[in-house]
């Protein structure tokens, strides 16, 4: 399994879209590692600067929609080449979720009230997140409080994450 | 109840039910292209699993950079193309044959009613034209697909337009999915099949069904669907005559992929378009959309007819009728790219190209190219597109581009008039 606990970056925005994740033009890789420096480069997003922004962080937190547009799994390998495997938001893109976990890689819807209690209480701290996969439980913390927020994803969402993704389970059972 | 199209597929399909609402189907095609598939190539290769389940099933085309531009892309192309040669995948596309994938593929009869289709490309949803269930999918399924011949869904809600009237003159399929897409939202059809029914859609073509069918994705649909009919069974009579004793014949076996008339649905928007007046996106999402009138006086710096979306025959000949006789403004550049060599031909026996070159266009290969910003017209930053593709999302053509979307018709009279204009030249 990958990891699934580390710092937050969160990105106040609804609809961003995977030619903003990894624009088309750098498709003609043939290599995940490739991709790791054009992250979120075409990012329409005030202030978010993806050199600086990205670095050291393991889990995004954003609005509706996210992933929408086209189909490129570079999407999700760009964010996984820069050690993000999680995602946490009102919701996904149908590709761009099962992209994630056909990589053994967590997109989680949570209820609009959710992503607003993590906005309003976490957004511009150094915060962290753990998944905990048996219990069901988000562990959110900043230096200076915690919460616990449950959250729930579907037994094949939660079979490809502990397998690693689609193909070895799909080779072992088809 | 009665059943959707999507469930009857679904259920003529189905290999098992691994866990709750998780569907996993068998596949009748495989579709693959050389932006997404040399990944899954090459890590089958690496897993030691270089094979495939029925090479017969298995459709592969250069399309997105053709001819290839750098040494990036001839790599691309060339791992396809070994890997195409040795699985004994004869139904390979190279540069010469090769056109836009969910336009050539549609052409050479690869898509039947009742199946269900698959490809590492969000514009997959189009073959849905034919009363397929088509979906656009990432690498990781590609790869399973082409190992395995399988792919799992979570069951698909369907929302269904019932659409009503007649198309003004000079108003397409272009103009009623952007009017779709701007009521659904982008996110509006997220995980649903959208069902396109009524007498418009019973008297379109099926290049105009593929046009409705092709932005389903913009709403964020699983696939666009159109019941199959003697349209349908037509434009694919060639390639089922051995099959059916008359297209009569075809046309009952193709009928059992439709709903029931007691079919649940998630939705269901029943409208009349007959005052449906050409329509053209502003901003970077697909749902952002004005009438063209509101729109009037913008000014661009290229034209763009072709892609996925609007390069069929019925397209450039729109675009041509539109602009015989005349030139384009001094102040634009204009690119036409025919979808597939077979448009392309007939575009030049009808002497559509000439038109297009009189008028002051270049006309390109087919290839997908500049609809996505990767070859053969990228936009410079600051610049702005008139485009008949699907996408205006931000720097999409270009960086520091922007994309107004539109029919060819109004495509073509932008061209003329250099800035965006609802025009009589098109609305008779």
């Amino acid at each position: 399994m990958k990891n699934f606990k580390g710092k937050v970056l969160f990105l106040d925005r609804s609809d961003i879209n995977t030619d903003e994740i990894i624009p088309a033009k750098y498709l003609t890789e043939i290599t995940k590692e490739a991709l790791k420096p054009y992250l979120l480069e075409d990012l329409s997003l005030p202030g978010f600067d993806n050199t600086d922004d990205i670095k050291g962080k393991t889990v995004v937190i954003t609005r509706e929609n996210f992933g929408c547009g086209s189909s490129r799994e570079h999407a999700p390998w760009a964010l996984e080449v820069n050690g993000i495997n999680v995602v946490l938001a009102e919701n996904f893109a149908r590709i761009f979720r099962q992209n994630m976990y056909n990589c053994g890689m967590f997109a989680i819807d949570l209820p609009k009230e959710k992503i607003d209690f993590l906005f309003d209480n976490y957004s511009g701290e150094d915060t962290t997140i753990e998944i905990d996969l048996e219990k069901d439980l988000i562990l959110v913390s900043s230096p200076n409080k915690s919460d616990v927020i449950e959250f729930k994803v579907g037994e094949f969402d939660k079979t490809l994450v502990k397998e690693g993704g689609w193909i070895g389970y799909a080779d072992k059972n088809y | 109840m009665g059943k959707t199209i999507a469930e009857k597929i679904f259920d003529a399909h189905r290999v098992n039910e691994p866990f709750p609402d998780t569907h996993v189907l068998r596949l009748d095609r495989v579709f693959c292209h050389e932006i997404t598939t040399p990944i899954a190539i090459t890590d089958l290769m690496a897993r030691g699993m270089d094979r495939v389940f029925d090479p017969t099933k298995i459709k592969a085309v250069i399309d997105h950079v053709t001819p290839a531009k750098d040494s990036k892309t001839a790599e691309q192309g060339k791992i396809l193309r070994e890997w195409a040669r040795r699985n004994e995948i004869k139904d390979f596309f190279d540069i010469g044959r090769n056109g836009v994938c969910h336009a050539i593929f549609p052409e050479k009869g690869f898509v039947r009613p009742g199946y269900t289709v698959i490809m590492g490309d969000s514009h997959t949803c189009t073959h849905g034209a034919f009363g397929a269930f088509a979906a656009g999918v990432g690498t990781t399924d590609l790869e399973v697909g082409i190992l395995k011949g399988v792919c799992a869904f979570h069951f698909p809600k369907t929302i269904k337009f019932e659409l009503e009237g007649k198309l003004k003159p000079g108003v397409y399929a272009k103009d009623l999915i952007l009017f779709i897409i701007n009521q659904l939202t982008v996110n509006g059809a997220t995980n649903m099949v959208i069902e396109f029914t009524g007498s418009v859609v019973d008297e379109m073509s099926m290049e105009s069904r593929m046009t409705l069918c092709n932005m389903a994705i913009e709403a964020g649909g699983t696939s666009g669907i159109c019941y199959p009919d003697m349209v349908t069974v037509d434009y694919l009579w060639e390639f089922i005559k051995d099959e059916f004793d008359s297209k009569e014949a075809a046309l009952e076996e193709y009928s059992k992929w439709k709903s029931d008339d007691d079919a649940e649905y998630e939705k269901i928007y029943k409208l009349d378009i007959s005052n449906l007046e050409p329509m053209v996106t502003f901003g970077y999402k697909p749902d952002q959309v004005k009438s063209v009138k509101e729109m009037e006086g913008t000014k661009v710096d290229q034209i763009y007819v072709g892609s996925c979306t609007n390069g069929r025959i019925e397209d450039l000949r729109i675009a041509a009728s539109v602009l015989k006789g005349k030139r384009i403004s001094d102040d634009v550049r204009a690119i036409v790219s025919p979808a597939t060599p077979a448009i392309y031909s007939m575009a030049l026996k009808e002497g559509l190209i000439e038109i297009f070159q009189d008028a002051g266009f270049c006309v390109t290969n087919p290839t997908c190219g500049a609809c996505l910003g990767m070859s053969n017209g990228v936009l410079a930053d600051g610049e702005v597109c008139a485009s008949t593709t699907n996408r205006n999302f931000n720097g999409r053509m270009g960086k520091g581009g922007m994309v107004h979307l539109m029919s060819p018709a109004t495509a073509a009279a932008t061209a003329i008039e250099g800035k965006i204009v609802n025009s009589e030249l098109y609305q008779g």
